[in-house]
Parts: structure tokens; C-alpha cells; sequence
């Protein structure tokens, strides 16, 4: 049951992310996005962090993407143009889209190796470990992170700040 | 201790002027220089008054004063000291005193000048007299360099003090440049002397020396010391580098009387004397002195014949009895050299001073051949400028002729008769330049000059002022000194009047210690020491009574010759004299360009080495070389900068490139370790 | 079906980072380029918690949860200052801004 899962969980993710790349328009790419996410949460879920997940859906999607789509809808962009040229051209094209294109690939490749090669000797999936609680992790929180979490308000005031001023219209 | 003082007054005397100065008013600028100078006498006078009542210990009478350790370092000590013996007493003496008085007559000859100026003027001249006395009084070889250093300093800015006139400035820095040729040589000697003896103090060189034989072949000590006379010719203007002396003249009248005649130019002569001992053991240089001084001497005789400016012929004049007094030291009589030094001061001063007066009186004007009958509108000048003329030819019962003769007989005792013939000669032809000076400038009608002769100098009103009836003498700063001087040129010398006369030449005991090696006893030092080996350290033996009689007749006779040939010439047939010039017209062009040694040296140094310099120096290694490399440091950062730029383009998707290329790299690099 | 191991967790992880890369790289718009940074931080996400079951602790939900915090932030700045070049140049191509080129 559990493999299931997570190949279909897998399988969502990694089709909506690619298509939230390919999109031509961007608020398919935010919905699309948020699909992805859903999975995303479900995986997490399987993994045994419910924890993380609520706080993927809450937080990522309903606040971060709803964000998005309101900065999406506010500035009406155009889809984006077409590039030039025929279909070969676009594919393989010169200039950095597409050498950064192979080179995310080779990155991808480089990762995966060296990921694989330090967790060889990590144990598959353990079904006895119990679930951490909500209450295991606030305590964790409040005793070693404490500073973090405080530091991480100041950040999230200061982003706020820091937003408001930036997008504010200039006074004539 | 009090000795500190004598150079010290003097220094604080300059501090004041040169800083504040030129917001003194000039008398306050005057009091503060004269009254350094004439407490720094004062001083000096009862430092040596304690000297004299000093036992002499180990045959040395000395005083000493250890200011600090100027330097230490290995095996080589060098402590600021100073020490006054009979010959730095004999010295300081002269510096302070002649000197107050040359300070005195300069309040009155400068005052034309604006405060500024004048203050200037007294600041360089306070701070020469404290160089000099620094080298006088120094007790090492280092201490006496930089007052030998610094007097030609002063002696720079002094010359071209009037300096919006360009052959003021030449004439400085002419001066400074060959001084500096000579202290290479006495550096070097320095630096010899130290590697040979360890030790640069000059008592201790001088115990050290006279451990040793006298050199009869060059060897160490012939070369140290021809290296050290090297400095004193330079310094003292003797051949070869005695080319500054007349071009000196270029400064204000009373720098002549006090640098160029009194002091710092016998400062050569001084530094033979202090190293008596060292220059004793070394008789092939002694021997060179004596003939570099000799022939100067009958050199520049011969070309102050000619000359037509009243300042010029003084200059040469200088350089002849510097010549003497080179002479003296080169046949061991020390004391000789020192007692011409000591009276020289005196008439020279005196002369140069009164020169000053009549400049003064005639508003700039310096050409003989304009100058006529001052002898009645300037009585004083007249009077005083007699008296020293007198001296210097060496006309009896006054100062010149004391020393001269001394130096003459013992010319002649030591065996150099030729020496003593030559020396005889510039004794006339002295005799006989002097008294065409004072023939020319004081008596007769006034002339005119001939067409396009020199004009006057900055502080004058035009040349038709100077033909004015009414003339102003000496006024009373300046004539009180010339009174004093000249008194003095008579009564200097009866110190040192010699045994054949009656006189205990007590001059000559007096110094007697100052040319031995500390180590001798008491009793030796008193007694006039029979040399040991060849001729070293003592005088030269004295001549029978009747020789010395025979040779003070024969330099009187020789005084007397000159003056009647100039009286004969220039009162009784002035044509005479442009007659012989027409008739011996080489000979009066070659005397009157000096014998063309400034363009010989000209041609010979000073052009090749301006041309090395501007070709290959300037524009080779500095503009090509030098800058050529700076330069091609800034091309580079630029051409390298225009290829650079490029990766500035401004598209951030460039920039997220390179930073993925480098994690990309890095990841790699670790995912193959 | 093969059991999920943590090895597949990351290089699933792995694989999601790198089409986070390319959409960087390859989007002309200024938006698309944001989500396919949040895109980038999903995956670490994913890498942490599952290291985090394996470890048996709950540090990597911790870390996830600022990491999700300080992806807020950076959003909200983010839109905000794409709000604001896009006021300037009426345009979200990045090539349009190029006034920093030599």
C-alpha cells in the first residue's frame, strides 16, 4: 500500500513541477504548482510527519501561493512570447536557457550520486518507529530553537516591512 | 658646562630669527644676532681664560664636554663631545669675536632690506657661526663634518641670499658643489682613518699615530691624509677647487668678510692643524700641501694684478694667503699657519669691510675703473682700509708682516728654498695688487668708467647717482668695527713676535701642545721637540739669528718693491698701466679670464656631465625606463579592465549561470574526493 | 512496486531540484522564475524530512518549518519588488532589465 503511494504521490509531483516549468502562462504555473504541493504534503504524510505536512498546506499553499496568485492577477502579465524561430531552433537554441538547461541535468545526475552514495548505509523505511507528535516537535522547538524562532520573527517583520515599502506607490 | 654655550648662543640666536623674525623689527632682529654673538665671546673668552689656567695633562691642555652618544654601533662609538685646546681656543676666539663684530657692521649694511630679509640675513648668519664653531670645537672627526657640512650650507644660502638675481644663485650653488667634491674626499679619509685606527676621536688618532714610523712612500697615511686635504682644498679654495671663491663674491659684502675671509675658508687650514700628528707621519703629502698652498698662492697672485672689481681682487687676494697658510702646514710649521690664520682675520676682514663701506657709499657700485678720489669724502674708510692694506703687504711693525715672515723663514729653514722664492714673489706681487686696489679706489679724480662696465647692485638708485658729489662715509655700527679692526691688524700680531726680535713667540708655545700626541710627557711638550725620525710632528728647526735677520730683510725689501711699483704705476703714470696691458695682451687676457680654468672646467666636467645626464639619465632610464613601466602598469589595468567588462551585462540570468556553474563545479569536485 | 527507500526519497528530492534549476534558467518571466525557486525549496524540504524518519528525530521538521517561514519572506520581498520593476518597465522579461550592462 505504502509503495503505491508513494509512486503515485512521486509521479503527481514530479509532472506538475515539470509543467509548472513549462507553462506558458503563469497562473496555470501557480495552480499547477499547488497540485504539486498537495503531493508534496502526502509524501510527507507517508513519512510520518504530519506535522510538516499541515504546515506545507496551511503556510506554502494557502498563504505563500494565494500570495502569488493575488501579485499574478494584480499585474495582468501577457502569457509569455513565443521565441523565435521554428521548433528546432527553439529546442536547441545557443545562450544561456539551454546551456543552463543541460546543465541542470548534469546537475541532477551529480546529486543523485552523490545522495545515493552516502545513504547506502542508512535502513529502508522503519514501520516501529512511532510518529513524532505535534508536542515532541513544539518542545524541540521552544528548548534548542529558540533563538531561531525568535530570530525567524524579527525576519518575517522585516520582510514585512520590507515588502510594504517596496511595492508602495511613489507619493507624486 | 659653559663650553656647550659658545656654539649653543649663536644656534638659539638663528632659532629666534628664523622663526619669528620676520614679525620682529629689524633692530630687535639685529640685538637678538649680536647679542648671541657677543655673549657667545664672552663665553668663549672665559673658557679659554680656564684653559689657560688648566695643568696640562699627558702634554694635552683640554677641556671636554660630552653632550651625548650620537651613535653606537659594533665597535664604533661616536659621542657628540667637545674639546677646546689652544688651537680650538685660538679659533673659537676668532669666530666669536670677528665675528660680533661682522654681525655689528651687517645691522647697518643690510638695513636697506625689509624685515623679513633682515631677519633672514641674521638667522644664516647666526647659524653659520654656530656650524663653525661646532667644527671647531668638535672633538671627532664625525662632530667636526657636520660642522663642515653645515658651514657650507650656510655659506650657500648666504651667497645667494639675494636670490631674484640669477648669478646669486649660480653663484651658490657653484659654491656648494664643488665643496661637496672636496667632503667626498674628506669622508673617505674619515672612513679610512676609521679602518685603519679604530677610533675617530682625535686625541685618540693621534696617540694612535704616533706609534708609528713616518711614511717615507705612499702608503695608508699618505693616502688618508691627501684624501682629507682633498676636503680642505675644497673648503678652502685651493687648487684645483678654489673656483667658487671669486664667484662667492656674489653675496652680501660682510658674508665675504666672515665665510669667505675670516672663518670658514680657513677651516682646511684648521683641520691640517688639529691632525698635526696624523699629517706629520705622512711627509709626501706634506709635501704636496706645500706646493698645492705655494703655487695657489703665486696663481692667484697673479690674477688679482688684473682685476677690476674692488671685490674680486679681495677674493684672490684670500685665496693668495690661503695659499700661505697652506704652505706653512705643508712645511710643518703649524703654529706659522695658525698665527697667518689668526692675523688674516683681522686685515681681511677689515679690508672686505671697508670695500663694503665704499660700496655702501656708492650705492652698488663695484668697479675699480669708477671709482676714484674716495680719499677725502671717506676719511674713515680711508684710514682703516690703509691700515689693513699695509698689514697684508706686510709692511713691518704690523700683524701681516709678523706672520708672513714666520711663514717665509720657516719655509726657508725647513729646506724648500725654491718654495720660499715662489713665496717670495707673491709677497710683492701682494703687496703690489693691494696698493693698486687702494690706489685705484681711493685717490686720484673720480672716473668715469669705461662704456658698458657692470652697474650697480639691487640697492642702487642708478648709475648717475654714483658720480654724485656728496657721499656719505661709514656710518656708526660700521665704522666703530673697522676702527677696531684696524686696530687690531696692527697689534695682532705682537703675540707672536719671534725670538730674532726680542719676543718669546709665545703664540707658537702657546699652541705648541695642540699639534702633539697625547702620550708625550710635560716637560717635551715645552720644549720645541727635536722631530724623531724624519720630519714629523714638531716645527722645523729655527735658523741662526742672522739668516732669520737676512730673510726678514729680504720680505720687507720684497713689501717695499710692490709698494713703490704700484705707487710709481698707478699715482705718478696711470697710463703705464694700459700701456703694458696692450703690449702684453695675451698675458693681460689670460690674467683677466683667470686663466679660463671656470670654462676648462666647464668644458672638461660640467658639459659632458650635463649631457650625460639629459640624455641618458633623463630621458632613458627616468622617462623611458621609469616611466615607461608605471605606465605600462596603468595600460594594462586598463586594457585588461576594457576586456573585463564584459561580463557585466547586466542580465541576471548570466549572473544565476555562473553562480550554478560554480556549485555545479563544486559538488563535482567533492562527489570525485 | 518496489518498497520506497530513502534512497528513492532523495533522488526524488534530487530530481526536483533540478527542474527547479532549469525553470530558473529557462522562463522568461519573472514569475514562473519565482515558483521554480519555490520549487528548488520543496525539494530540500523533502530531503530533510526524509532523513529526518531515518534518523528517528524530529530536527529536519523543525528546520522544514523555518525553511518554509523564511520561503514566506523571501516571497513576499520577492513579489514586492517584481511589483515594483514591473511598475518601471511594464515588463517581467528579465532581459528588459539590463541597465546594469557596461
Amino acid at each position: 500500500m505504502d509503495a503505491i503511494s508513494f509512486w503515485a504521490f512521486a509521479a503527481i509531483l514530479v509532472i506538475a513541477s515539470v509543467l509548472v516549468v513549462g507553462q506558458r502562462n503563469p497562473m496555470h504555473s501557480v495552480f499547477l504548482l499547488i497540485v504539486s504541493f498537495a503531493a508534496l504534503s502526502g509524501l510527507y504524510v507517508l513519512l510520518g510527519a504530519p506535522f510538516a505536512a499541515m504546515i506545507q498546506v496551511i503556510v506554502y499553499v494557502g498563504a505563500i501561493m494565494v500570495l502569488f496568485l493575488f501579485v499574478v492577477m494584480l499585474l495582468n502579465t501577457p502569457t509569455e512570447e513565443a521565441p523565435a524561430g521554428g521548433p528546432i531552433r527553439r529546442m536547441f537554441g545557443a545562450g544561456p536557457r539551454h546551456f543552463g538547461a543541460v546543465l541542470s541535468g548534469v546537475f541532477a545526475v551529480e546529486l543523485a550520486l552523490a545522495l545515493r552514495a552516502a545513504s547506502t548505509t542508512l535502513p529502508g523505511t522503519d514501520r516501529g518507529t512511532p510518529t513524532p507528535t505535534v508536542y515532541d516537535i513544539g518542545v524541540r522547538l521552544f528548548h534548542e530553537y529558540g533563538f531561531a524562532f525568535e530570530a525567524t520573527s524579527v525576519l518575517i517583520l522585516v520582510a514585512m516591512v520590507g515588502a510594504i515599502v517596496l511595492a508602495r506607490r511613489e507619493a507624486r | 658646562m659653559s663650553l656647550l654655550l659658545i656654539p649653543l648662543l649663536p644656534f638659539v640666536g638663528f632659532l629666534v630669527n628664523a622663526t619669528v623674525g620676520s614679525r620682529l623689527s629689524k633692530s630687535t632682529s639685529a640685538t637678538v644676532a649680536v647679542a648671541a654673538m657677543g655673549l657667545s665671546f664672552g663665553v668663549a673668552a672665559s673658557v679659554v681664560w680656564s684653559l689657560v689656567h688648566v695643568a696640562p695633562v699627558a702634554g694635552v691642555r683640554a677641556l671636554d664636554a660630552v653632550v651625548y652618544t650620537w651613535m653606537q654601533s659594533g665597535g664604533l662609538t661616536i659621542p657628540v663631545e667637545f674639546r677646546v685646546d689652544p688651537l680650538a681656543s685660538v679659533m673659537i676666539l676668532i669666530i666669536t669675536g670677528i665675528g660680533s663684530l661682522i654681525h655689528l657692521y651687517s645691522t647697518a649694511y643690510m638695513h636697506e632690506e625689509t624685515d623679513g630679509e633682515y631677519a633672514r640675513y641674521f638667522s644664516y648668519l647666526n647659524l653659520f657661526a654656530a656650524f663653525m664653531l661646532v667644527l671647531v670645537l668638535g672633538a671627532s672627526f664625525p662632530v667636526m663634518f657636520v660642522g663642515w657640512e653645515g658651514v657650507g650650507l650656510c655659506s650657500y644660502l648666504l651667497i645667494g641670499f639675494w636670490y631674484t638675481k640669477s648669478t646669486a644663485v649660480e653663484a651658490g650653488k657653484k659654491a656648494f658643489v664643488v665643496n661637496r667634491l672636496g667632503d667626498f674626499g674628506f669622508v673617505l679619509g674619515m672612513a679610512a682613518i676609521f679602518a685603519t685606527f679604530h677610533t675617530l676621536d682625535f686625541q685618540q688618532v693621534a696617540g694612535r699615530v704616533a706609534q708609528l714610523p713616518a711614511e717615507t712612500t705612499v702608503g695608508i697615511l699618505t693616502g688618508i691624509t691627501l684624501l682629507l686635504f682633498l676636503g680642505a682644498t675644497g673648503k678652502s679654495a685651493q687648487l684645483p677647487l678654489y673656483v667658487w671663491l671669486p664667484d662667492a663674491m656674489e653675496g652680501p659684502t660682510p658674508v665675504s668678510a666672515l665665510i669667505h675671509a675670516a672663518t670658514m675658508v680657513t677651516a682646511g687650514v684648521y683641520m691640517i692643524g688639529r691632525n698635526a700628528v696624523l699629517f706629520g707621519h705622512a711627509p709626501l703629502t706634506l709635501d704636496v700641501v706645500a706646493v698645492v698652498g705655494c703655487l695657489t698662492a703665486l696663481m692667484a697672485g697673479t690674477i688679482g694684478l688684473v682685476q677690476n672689481d674692488i671685490k674680486r681682487v679681495l677674493a684672490y687676494s684670500t685665496v693668495s694667503q690661503l695659499g700661505y697658510m697652506f704652505l706653512a702646514m705643508g712645511v710643518g710649521a703649524f703654529a706659522g699657519g695658525i698665527f697667518h690664520l689668526y692675523t688674516h682675520a683681522f686685515f681681511k676682514a677689515l679690508l672686505f669691510l671697508g670695500s663694503g663701506a665704499v660700496i655702501h657709499a656708492l650705492h652698488g657700485e663695484q668697479d675699480l675703473r669708477r671709482m676714484g678720489g674716495l680719499k677725502r669724502e671717506l676719511p674713515i674708510t680711508y684710514w682703516t682700509f690703509l691700515t689693513g692694506t699695509l698689514a697684508i703687504a706686510g709692511v713691518p711693525l704690523l700683524s701681516g708682516f709678523f706672520s708672513k715672515d714666520e711663514i717665509l723663514g720657516k719655509t726657508f729653514a725647513s729646506g724648500h728654498t725654491v718654495l720660499w722664492a715662489v713665496a717670495l714673489v707673491t709677497a710683492f706681487l701682494t703687496a703690489t695688487y693691494m696698493f693698486r686696489l687702494l690706489y685705484l679706489a681711493f685717490f686720484g679724480a673720480r672716473r668715469a668708467g669705461p662704456e658698458g662696465a657692470h652697474g650697480p647692485d639691487p640697492h642702487g638708485h642708478g648709475p648717475g647717482a654714483a658720480l654724485r658729489p656728496h657721499l656719505h662715509d661709514a656710518p656708526p655700527a660700521m665704522a666703530i668695527v673697522l676702527v677696531v679692526l684696524a686696530i687690531g691688524s696692527v697689534l695682532a700680531g705682537y703675540v707672536g713676535v719671534p725670538a730674532s726680535l726680542g719676543g718669546g713667540n709665545r703664540f707658537e708655545h702657546y699652541l705648541e701642545p695642540s699639534f702633539q700626541a697625547p702620550t708625550m710627557t710635560t716637560i717635551e711638550s715645552v720644549l720645541t721637540a727635536a722631530p724623531p725620525v724624519t720630519r714629523s710632528e714638531s716645527a722645523p728647526p729655527s735658523e741662526s739669528p742672522e739668516t732669520e735677520m737676512a730673510l726678514m730683510g729680504a720680505s720687507v725689501a720684497a713689501a717695499l718693491a710692490g709698494i713703490g711699483l704700484a705707487s710709481f704705476i698707478y699715482l705718478k703714470r696711470p697710463t703705464v698701466a694700459d700701456v703694458l696691458a696692450e703690449r702684453l695682451s695675451g698675458l693681460y687676457r689670460l690674467l683677466l679670464g683667470k686663466y679660463f680654468v671656470d670654462e676648462i672646467y666647464d668644458a672638461l666636467f660640467v658639459q659632458p656631465i650635463k649631457r650625460v645626464s639629459t640624455v641618458f639619465l633623463w630621458r632613458g632610464v627616468d622617462a623611458g625606463l621609469i616611466d615607461g613601466t608605471v605606465n605600462s602598469v596603468g595600460f594594462a589595468v586598463r586594457g585588461s579592465s576594457a576586456v573585463l567588462r564584459r561580463l557585466q551585462t547586466g542580465s541576471v540570468r548570466a549572473y544565476a549561470m555562473s553562480l550554478f556553474v560554480g556549485v555545479v563545479a563544486i559538488v563535482g569536485y567533492f562527489l570525485w574526493r | 512496486m518496489p518498497e520506497p527507500t530513502l534512497n528513492s526519497y532523495l533522488l526524488l528530492s534530487a530530481v526536483l531540484f533540478a527542474i527547479g534549476t532549469a525553470g530558473v534558467f529557462l522562463r522568461r518571466n519573472l514569475i514562473t522564475i519565482l515558483l521554480s525557486i519555490e520549487v528548488m525549496l520543496n525539494a530540500v524540504n523533502l530531503t530533510f524530512v526524509a532523513v529526518d524518519r531515518f534518523r528517528g528525530s524530529v530536527d529536519g521538521q523543525i528546520i522544514v518549518f523555518f525553511v518554509i517561514t523564511v520561503a514566506a519572506a523571501e516571497a513576499a520581498v520577492g513579489l514586492a519588488i517584481l511589483i515594483a520593476l514591473f511598475r518601471h518597465r511594464e515588463s517581467l522579461n528579465p532581459d528588459a532589465f539590463t541597465s546594469l550592462k557596461w
